[in-house]
């Protein structure tokens, strides 16, 4: 019955435990968000909720999408997004229904998607941690370079070509990003704020999805559930 | 209400420097910090020269150097960290500087810092520990 929700990441803070630990937070300002629509199996083959966010001048939005947000009784919804939910859960929900930060009481964890901050084109040491070439000992103009990027026939593919998925540079970052299990801090009903410790993926501003932790890292144990 | 202030409104009640007597670079200052060992938690006073302060609400950090031994040692806090319990001004003085790092390079007599006597209206009547 637990669905994700859209919200903007507002930037980070710290705050201090009964044990006067300093946790370093992220603010989140999840909703307010609507239901959109709900897709159910007789129509549609699957069952999911499809819920809207974010204002948008009605000028900017598109006929086709004013009228699909109208249906449900709400203003022009700059995103869209469906989450796929249990057939029997369905009824959970209705068209127009105000979704927000309130379903996360009592979550323990969350997942948090974004769309991380864009790097541009990198090298193999920034994108994915290669050591580069030596200083010195005869390395020249190469110390930053990948290494040998294949060879005996490529691992005895017998090809001769490159490994499909190997490491090199290229485009790093503006990809969609989960981080999982992230503990919440507090969460502020009456301002629409979650606060999850640690960092999201993505500038200020941006759009990110929070969800009840989908799968939780061993050494959390259960209480996610 | 934009959005700093609305981070900064959920650390407002958090955020402790005004309880803490104005105290400037250069002061020499007392900082009580609370030191949990097991259960029991004792006070530990640092006294030393404020070099720095930076950061800025709950962010606040503090740096503070004093000579032990013939060693320099400096400590750096949160000002803002429930294990500060006080704040004391022991002597007001005269920097020049946003930051005084470079007291770390001096030796002897030069590593005083000018008492601040004249024309500092601001802390005027403000108390210190040695009055």
């Amino acid at each position: 019955m637990s669905i994700g929700l859209m919200g903007t990441k507002l930037g980070m803070t710290r705050v201090y435990d009964e044990n006067n630990v300093s946790i370093p937070v992220t603010v989140i300002q999840v909703g307010p968000c609507v239901v959109t629509q709900l897709r159910t199996v007789e129509k549609d083959g699957y069952a999911a909720v499809q819920i809207g966010f974010g204002e948008m001048k009605a000028r900017n939005s598109t006929i086709p999408m004013i009228g699909h947000d109208a249906k449900a009784g709400a203003e022009p919804l700059r995103h869209h997004h469906e989450f796929r939910v249990d057939e029997k859960d369905l009824s959970g929900f209705e068209l127009g229904q105000e979704l927000g930060v309130d379903r996360f009481d009592g979550v323990v964890y969350v997942d948090v998607v974004g769309t991380s901050k864009g790097k541009g084109f990198q090298g193999g040491m920034k994108r994915h941690g290669f050591k580069g070439q030596l200083a010195s000992h005869g390395v020249e103009r190469k110390h930053r370079s990948l290494g040998s990027i294949g060879g005996h026939a490529t691992n005895r593919g017998f090809s001769g070509k490159l490994k499909k998925g190997k490491k090199m540079s290229g485009q790093m970052g503006n990809e969609r990003v989960t981080v999982r299990s992230l503990p919440v801090i507090r969460v502020d009903a009456e301002q629409g704020l979650l606060l999850v410790k640690g960092p999201v993926p993505g500038s200020n501003k941006s759009l990110v999805q929070v969800r009840p932790a989908v799968r939780l890292n061993r050494s959390k144990g259960k209480a996610g559930d | 209400m934009d959005t700093q202030r609305l981070i900064e409104s959920l650390t407002k009640d958090q955020v402790q420097a005004d309880k803490f007597p104005r105290f400037d670079i250069g002061d020499t200052i007392n900082v009580h910090a609370r030191i949990v060992e097991g259960q029991k938690e004792r006070i530990q006073v640092f006294q030393g020269v404020l070099l720095s302060r930076k950061g800025s609400g709950i962010n606040e950090m503090i740096t503070v150097r004093r000579i032990v031994d013939n060693i320099g040692v400096e400590r750096t806090w949160p000002l803002n960290s429930p294990l500060i319990a006080k704040i004391e001004v022991v002597r007001r003085a005269d920097a020049r500087r946003a930051k005084l790092y470079y007291l770390r390079d001096r030796v002897g007599k030069s590593r005083r810092l000018r008492d601040r006597r004249r024309g500092m209206k601001h802390v005027e009547g403000q108390s210190t520990v040695q009055g």
